[in-house]
């Protein structure tokens, strides 16, 4: 049997989602940034609510998200992305609103808008990608950079006595009223792929039943900004950095 | 509905005009002296009629970046602070510049710097002309000098500022913001419906449809060769506001050997000032300009020629003055008048200045 012979419609098993479109990502592999707008992408096509969404970008890697995913997007600046959002909520509800920040953008610029959106019970969907290190502008310490580890502004590794620690903000923001859904997940391999497209959809269709905030928190790996190869990273993930940040659901109001 | 008198303060009348224009969010945080927007907004309940969303936020910060969001869906939406609040507001400022988004934002100035008083001030004044937020922008600014101007140039700053895709500040201080006056309040007109803001705004993000491509609201590009078309295309749009909204009135100014130049309350008590120099004898006029930014420079530039002497009268510590400076070019005398960090000048002060700076014997 020759390839062509394979490669036809009714052989299709998956296919790219219909939301993204053909433009080069500029994540390096490895990055867990891809995956989780795939995701994304899939979650909202589920629901059929690809004209209906509205996403907010963040200043960081995922500043570009609005190349990659084929919906109308609102770049915030550093921090600001769940004000940003409540607006357009609270301006259109028919819509479905999330924002995609990573950890220097949501626990530490923007942790009062993180907060206080969350504690509006603002209803919307807030996907926060935790991978402990500023990966845009070279690797730099992050709010959530484990005790230990090097960083270009911590060399020596993430002194507590000196830079404090690292900051469970999802832990956090489980207190709050305002929030419905507080979740952590991963991309790091085909199950959790699945769980976390489940749950996903579940923020989202959470933000339409305005049952409140959705927090959507990835642990997930920097290839670059932790200098280690792409496998290196998952195994660095699942070693180091779920001990400090367990995957499961931290608040589930309506399971 | 014909036209309605009411009293009421300055803070007030912006709020009743917000709600009338059909403004569709208000986003603010407290501050003296002009909490009464919100105030006033909130006591209004606007949501039960028009549907105007009116949200206390957590800081200056996200309300200007709520004004941003709900800017970016092609609402008409404002915020209101005071001086030290607009300068936490400058980030978001810029972002609305570059993004080419339109808005309307109030300050209500006080005396500083730093925290300051809670008295009234124009020291804003270079805070908002030239810039105030990083990167190469401009505000259109509004200065009103009366409670019905308060009114007034909310419909103003918006047609202004959805006209040319910028945003627009009202620059009051607390002296027009806290007095009150009569005001004749505009009608009610309903907020614009999705059909007509598609239609006026069809980059606005609202949910992407099968036929268009994704609208994206940024103001960022890499390619320095892309930005500084962006620049080029800001500047020409710039360059088009001066020509075309310039707006300033004078007040005996025709036959004038000295020319009063101030904004705001100041002028107010510049109007006294002409009145009483005129009765000793002494041919005061005055120019106001309403636009801040643009600047009324070529018809200041046109008294150069018949006058002794301008005197910049303002409550800071000589901001406009240097704008009419330049306007001038050393062709004629330009001194400053000014009380700082909440004073507030008498309408003596000032015509005892003009005699004081220009050598006057009277």
């Amino acid at each position: 049997m020759e390839i062509n012979d394979i490669i036809k419609p009714e052989n299709k098993v998956y296919g790219k989602p219909a939301l993204m479109n053909d433009t080069p990502m500029h994540y390096c592999p490895g990055c867990s940034h891809g995956v989780i707008h795939k995701l994304i992408a899939e979650a909202i096509s589920d629901m059929g609510m690809e004209e209906e969404t509205i996403g907010v970008s963040p200043v960081g890697c995922a500043v570009f998200a609005y190349n990659y995913l084929d919906i109308d997007w609102v770049e915030a600046a550093h921090g600001r992305a769940p004000a940003v959002a409540t607006a357009l909520k609270r301006l259109e509800p028919g819509k479905m609103v999330f924002t995609y920040q990573g950890d220097g953008d949501l626990a530490a610029i923007g942790t009062a808008e993180t907060i206080h959106a969350v504690n509006r019970g603002e209803n919307i969907v807030i996907v926060f990608v935790n991978n402990a290190i500023y990966g845009m502008t070279g690797g730099q310490m992050a709010p959530t950079t484990l005790p230990g580890m090097p960083t270009s502004t911590c060399p020596l590794g993430r002194n507590v006595a000196l830079n404090g620690y690292p900051l469970k903000i999802a832990d956090l923001l489980a207190q709050l009223e305002g929030a419905c859904l507080v979740t952590r997940q991963s991309v790091h391999n085909a199950a959790s792929v699945r769980k976390s497209r489940r749950v996903l959809r579940k923020a989202f269709e959470n933000s339409m039943a305005g049952k409140g905030t959705s927090i959507v928190e990835f642990v997930s790996t920097c290839s670059s900004g932790w200098k280690m190869s792409p496998a290196q990273s998952n195994k660095w993930m699942t070693e180091q950095m779920f001990p400090y940040y367990p995957i499961g659901d931290l608040k589930n109001t309506n399971p | 509905m014909s036209d309605e008198i009411r009293l009421m303060k300055g803070n007030e009348a912006i709020a009743h005009a917000a709600v009338r224009y059909g403004v569709d969010a208000y986003f603010g945080y407290p501050i003296t002296p002009q909490s009464e927007i919100m105030e006033t907004l909130m006591a209004e309940q606007p949501w039960e009629t028009t549907g105007m969303t009116v949200l206390q936020a957590e800081s200056e910060v996200a309300a200007i970046n709520m004004v941003y969001g709900g800017a970016g869906s092609g609402r008409r939406v404002m915020t209101s602070s005071s001086s030290p609040g607009i300068s936490l507001k400058q980030e978001g400022i810029s972002y609305i510049a570059g993004a080419e988004l339109p808005c309307l934002i109030v300050n209500v100035m006080r005396g500083g710097p730093g925290l300051g008083t809670i008295q009234p001030s124009q020291a804003d004044y270079f805070q908002t002309v030239k810039g105030g937020g990083h990167g190469d922008y401009r505000l259109i600014t509004l200065a009103p000098a009366s409670v019905q101007e308060m009114a007034d140039f909310v419909a103003l700053g918006f047609d202004l500022s959805f006209k040319y895709l910028t945003p627009a500040m009202i620059l009051a201080d607390g002296i027009i913001g806290q007095m009150m006056e009569k005001v004749v309040l505009p009608p009610f007109r309903a907020r614009r419906s999705e059909e007509e803001i598609v239609q006026e705004s069809p980059w606005a993000v609202r949910g992407k449809p099968a036929g268009r491509s994704r609208n994206v609201i940024t103001s960022l590009e890499l390619d320095p060769v892309a930005m500084e078309v962006n620049n080029l295309r800001f500047q020409a749009r710039y360059r088009r506001i001066e020509e075309e909204e310039t707006r300033y009135e004078t007040f005996m100014g025709e036959d004038a050997d000295y020319l009063l130049i101030a904004f705001g309350s100041s002028a107010r008590i510049c109007r006294k000032a002409v009145e009483l120099g005129r009765a000793e004898g002494l041919k005061l006029g005055l120019l106001r300009p309403i636009t801040l930014w643009p600047f009324p420079s070529e018809a200041i530039a046109g008294y150069a020629a018949g006058v002794k002497g301008m005197l910049s009268v303002e409550l800071n510590a000589g901001q406009m003055v240097e704008d009419v400076r330049l306007a001038v070019e050393g062709r004629v005398r330009v001194r400053h008048f000014g009380r700082l960090g909440g004073m507030v000048f008498t309408p003596d002060e000032i015509l005892s200045a003009v005699k004081t700076k220009f050598e006057l014997k009277v």
